[in-house]
């Protein structure tokens, strides 16, 4: 039942993917190519059994979910604003970060008005404040969110903080934390069952990178 | 002069199932595209999606074009208060709302078993499930969950709603770890969720889960539910479908609904399951109906996309000029027809 066949990888552009591709280059799935300076986006070594290709990080679920790839790394924001049917079968424990409500400093929550709240994550924003009872008017913006309460855009913003020195520069702190965030390891559900043992020698793999802690993958 | 290219992958396949269904003793069942809308909203959490499309009827009231089917099956079959069995298959159109946010129609085959169910109509109704997924290609998987267990074990964690739904969305996830994240965040005690996660990792053929899932259900204090299940599963090891069943605790179905034995379906080249199906004995009780039912779909849109499925688009061609005599050229196109040569008659083009 099992495909001797190779496994496709979609990594996150960008330098989660970088971080997570050298995790599977020390777990024993290496492919030199793909770190090089190229504008090529599908790279294979059939001897580790491995294609890797890179795509959007907001793309990775999709390729997953539809089976162009077996297995993918996305962020658990990605995952939980569009659920794709997917199984999430690690937390690889880097590109750690938290999703959070944030306002201008000094900002005072009026119970009594509908709360506009700024975000590119409208499904978590409605599922939080859902969860809470309260009325919100979602505004969805594609990037520079932090400018929506300083320009009275919105209230609050719904976002992503690392550091939280953006939010810093443009007077704004964090207000509520709404969850943490970390790249997963996902996997299509039919490719799962067909390349099981390949899979779960892979995750395996990683797994024991992870909890050793030699990873050398810091958030 | 019956030529099998002609059909759809989705025709020879219903085809097929059809006919496998009719040699085990079911009965085909033809339904109107409508029913009333209120049967579904009264019971939205048993269908996959929950937008329908509605229209009024003449007489005013709401009507529906069917989601699904089961519902109506169950609705409208006598289940002889659950003394004698009814078996029945459909092949018919359902209307929902596809991953692209759009309504679609699909075209869905499968079958139902209503009234008295004892275990050999399970191991019955699993054995045409593989079969049927056989029938689409040799590559295939039927995942086989016990769902009582899987519930049991999510109550051994918390009892509140909010908290089993998110460890049945994690265990739906095979996400173990999220499972440990949820279990701790509820103030369950670590060791609470070992049970749940044990059935969670598993995935694997019959003879090497049956034990774990036999220790499982020893902790939930189910060792009878393990036993019917295990006879079930059993039932099949003489059949040449057996090597082809795993069994998987991913497979969640609302329990408000279902109980039992749940199952998917899946073949190598389609990327989601093509088959789904298990035991409602909940939707029966809810329909005020006495019995148990088990039943599957199998979800031929799925199959437009699998090798080796797509027309080809090559003929015998008999050209002719303006001039020749139509009756000429229409006996010959009849000719190689009838010796099944795939034939298409075209007028040259005009110089």
């Amino acid at each position: 039942m099992n495909d001797g066949g190779i496994l496709n990888i979609a990594l996150p552009k960008g330098r989660l993917g970088e971080k997570v591709y050298a995790m599977l280059e020390k777990a024993g799935y290496p492919c030199p190519e793909v770190i090089g300076d190229t504008r090529k986006l599908i790279f294979e070594n059939p001897d580790a059994g491995v294609r890797y290709f890179w795509v959007k990080p907001s793309d990775v679920a999709i390729y997953v979910e539809r089976g162009a790839a077996d297995l993918g790394v996305a962020g658990k924001d990605i995952l939980l604003e569009y659920e794709p049917d997917v199984y999430e079968l690690s937390d690889l424990r880097t590109g750690i970060c938290r999703m959070a409500v944030a306002a201008k400093k000094g900002f005072r929550d009026d119970p009594g008005k509908t709360l506009r709240v700024a975000t590119k994550f409208s499904h978590i924003a409605r599922m939080y404040y859902a969860g809470k009872g309260r009325d919100i008017d979602i505004i969805h913006l594609n990037g520079s969110i932090e400018i929506a309460p300083i320009l009275g855009l919105s209230d609050v913003i719904m976002d992503i903080v690392e550091t939280g020195t953006t939010l810093r520069e443009n007077d704004l702190e964090v207000i509520a934390e709404v969850l943490p965030i970390s790249a997963r390891l996902i996997a299509n559900k039919s490719g799962f069952r067909f390349k099981y043992d390949r899979i779960r020698a892979l995750t395996e793999a990683l797994a024991e990178l992870v909890n050793s802690g030699k990873g050398g993958v810091k958030a | 002069m019956y030529n099998e290219t002609f059909t759809s992958p989705e025709e020879r396949i219903a085809a097929k199932l059809r006919t496998l269904y009719g040699m085990f003793g079911y009965m085909p069942y033809k339904m109107s595209k409508f029913e009333e809308y209120d049967l579904y909203a009264r019971n939205k959490e048993f269908l996959i999606s929950d937008s329908i499309i509605t229209f009024t009827d003449t007489d005013g009231r709401l009507m529906a074009l069917k989601p699904d089917v089961t519902l109506s099956i169950i609705k409208n079959a006598d289940t002889a208060g659950g003394r004698t069995t009814t078996k029945l298959f459909y092949s018919e159109n359902v209307y929902r709302v596809s991953r692209g946010g759009t309504f679609r129609e699909i075209m869905q085959t499968g079958l139902e078993c209503i009234g008295n169910v004892d275990n050999y109509c399970l191991a019955e109704v699993l054995l045409l499930a593989a079969k049927s997924l056989a029938a689409v290609r040799d590559e295939y998987v039927l995942d086989v969950c016990q769902l009582d267990l899987l519930f049991r074990a999510v109550d051994l964690v918390s009892r509140d709603g909010a908290v089993q739904s998110a460890l049945l969305r994690c265990a739906e996830e095979k996400n173990v770890h999220g499972i440990k994240e949820t279990a701790k965040n509820a103030g369950a005690p670590e060791t609470a969720a070992e049970t749940l996660i044990s059935l969670v990792e598993l995935y694997a053929k019959p003879d090497e889960a049956l034990p774990v899932i036999a220790k499982a259900a020893g902790k939930l204090g189910m060792t009878d539910e393990f036993d019917e299940f295990k006879k079930v599963i059993k039932a099949l090891e003489g059949t040449d479908v057996y090597d082809n069943i795993r069994i998987d605790f991913s497979i969640v179905s609302d329990r408000n609904y279902y109980n039992g034995i749940a199952f998917k379906g899946y073949v190598k080249g389609v990327p989601e399951r093509v088959l789904s199906g298990g035991q409602y004995d909940r939707l029966v009780e809810k329909l005020s109906k006495k019995g148990g039912a088990i039943g599957f779909a199998v979800y031929t849109d799925t199959l437009e996309r699998l090798d080796g499925n797509s027309y080809q688009d090559e003929a015998e061609r008999i050209v002719y000029r303006q001039g020749d005599e139509p009756g000429a050229v229409l006996a010959k196109a009849a000719e190689l027809a009838a010796k099944g040569i795939k034939v298409r008659a075209e007028a040259a083009e005009n110089e």
